[in-house]
């Protein structure tokens, strides 16, 4: 079925394009001169029109938009680039201040320490000289009272005496024998009390 | 053929005794050039720093000219560079426009690739004897050839000079002719084939398509570049 179609389908087209093309014989169109003037003016019109309205408005134009645009790009990446500069050395800068700074402040530190210890040495100072001051007037202080006390001792020692031989005797005694006796007795133990 | 038939639109024009009608191929450059011109003012008009879809189109289509010019000619061609690129352009929203269907390829006919490829000729070589005066000839005699073979290799080089504009002008309209006629032919066979076989030359016809269109803008760049090869031989000078 299929095939008788398209047996019948191309035998009957064969005839049929051999219409198709003889009805276009007479050969290439390009080569018959009838309207060649014509094309030739109307080429030299409109390519002619073509190229002095795009070389003398349009080109140009589009020229200085593309060097705008190269220009402007440039323009942005340098001062990009200038920014990042003045950014690097601000940070240099900010680097710099920082180092400064710790340098100070390990100085007032420093500083601060040298003051404190100056301070405590010298209290520490003025504090020992008033302790070796208080030390001396007690030492001088315990030195009258020792020099005093022998004295003291041998006055009672005697007003004792004294009173122990009325008691005793029940006569009155010679205060200045008592007292010879008593430096007497002083002279020969005295080492042995006072630890001369 | 009728795709490449050239009929007049509107009255006759008579200057003298040339017919310079409005035709069909005079309606396609016409809206070509209107094309470019419409699309790259409107893609220089406003300049933002990020540029909008259309200015971007312009910008890399004049940085890719612009590219083109400099690798293959060098910075002295840079005083041609709107000729170039007004050529490229015409030449690639010829061939693109010519893709649509039931339009009309202007590059498909010889005579406007001929005109073109005439012109670069004549301006290459006028440039050459004003840059470099008779020793542009210089041209003609490579250096390091044996004494022996100079002759022969100077005809052939005065040969391969003067075929360029034919090459150049043929190679543009074989292409595009070329391309479409083969589509058509695709085309004649899905209608031949109806629809039991003609589905094999519709996916031709559509893989073609996508060629065509590489094609279009491949020869535009090709014809744009060979130009310039021929610039840089006229303003560099070394053979």
């Amino acid at each position: 079925m299929f095939k008788r179609i398209f047996l019948y389908s191309l035998v009957t087209n064969f005839f049929f394009t051999k219409k198709i093309f003889a009805a276009e014989s007479g050969g290439m169109p390009q080569l018959d001169p009838e309207f060649w003037i014509s094309q030739i003016f109307w080429l030299v019109l409109t390519f002619g029109v073509l190229y002095i309205v795009l070389s003398k408005l349009i080109l140009p134009k589009i020229s200085a938009n593309l060097e705008l645009r190269k220009s402007q790009i440039q323009e942005n990446i340098e001062a990009a680039e200038k920014q990042r500069e003045s950014s690097e050395a601000k940070l240099k800068e900010f680097d710099g201040i920082i180092l400064k700074s710790k340098i100070e402040a390990k100085n007032i530190f420093k500083d601060a320490r040298e003051k404190v210890i100056k301070n405590i040495n010298s209290k520490k100072e003025t504090l020992d000289k008033q302790i070796d001051d208080e030390i001396k007037k007690a030492e001088v202080e315990i030195d009258t009272l020792r020099q005093s006390a022998p004295e003291k001792i041998n006055k009672i020692a005697v007003v004792t005496s004294t009173e122990i031989l009325k008691k005793l005797i029940g006569a009155e005694v010679n205060n200045s024998s008592i007292s010879a006796i008593v430096d007497d007795l002083v002279k020969k133990n005295g080492d042995k009390y006072y630890g001369h | 053929m009728t795709q490449f038939e050239v009929y007049r639109i509107g009255p006759e024009i008579k200057v003298g005794a040339f017919d310079i009608s409005f035709t069909n191929a005079s309606l396609f450059m016409v809206i070509s050039s209107l094309a470019i011109l419409i699309i790259f003012n409107l893609g220089s008009k406003k300049n933002s720093i990020l540029p909008n879809k259309i200015q971007l189109l312009a910008e890399l289509s004049y940085s890719f000219v612009s590219k083109m010019i400099s690798d293959t000619a060098g910075s002295k061609a840079k005083p041609y560079f709107s000729f170039i690129f007004s050529l490229f352009m015409f030449v690639l929203f010829c061939n693109m426009f010519g893709m649509i269907p039931y339009t009309f390829t202007v590059t498909s006919h010889i005579i406007v690739t001929f005109m073109l490829a005439a012109f670069i000729f004549i301006g290459v070589t006028v440039i050459g004897f004003i840059k470099h005066g008779f020793g542009y000839l210089k041209l003609f005699v490579p250096s390091g050839v044996p004494v022996v073979l100079l002759p022969l290799i100077v005809v052939i080089e005065i040969i391969s000079y003067l075929s360029r504009p034919i090459s150049l002008s043929v190679r543009l309209f074989a292409n595009m002719m070329a391309g479409h006629t083969m589509m058509k032919v695709f085309g004649g066979f899905v209608v031949s084939l109806g629809i039991v076989g003609g589905w094999l030359p519709l996916s031709f016809s559509v893989a073609l398509t996508g060629l065509e269109i590489l094609v279009a803008f491949l020869q535009a760049y090709v014809f744009a570049i060979l130009t310039c090869i021929y610039l840089n031989d006229a303003l560099n000078l070394h053979h």
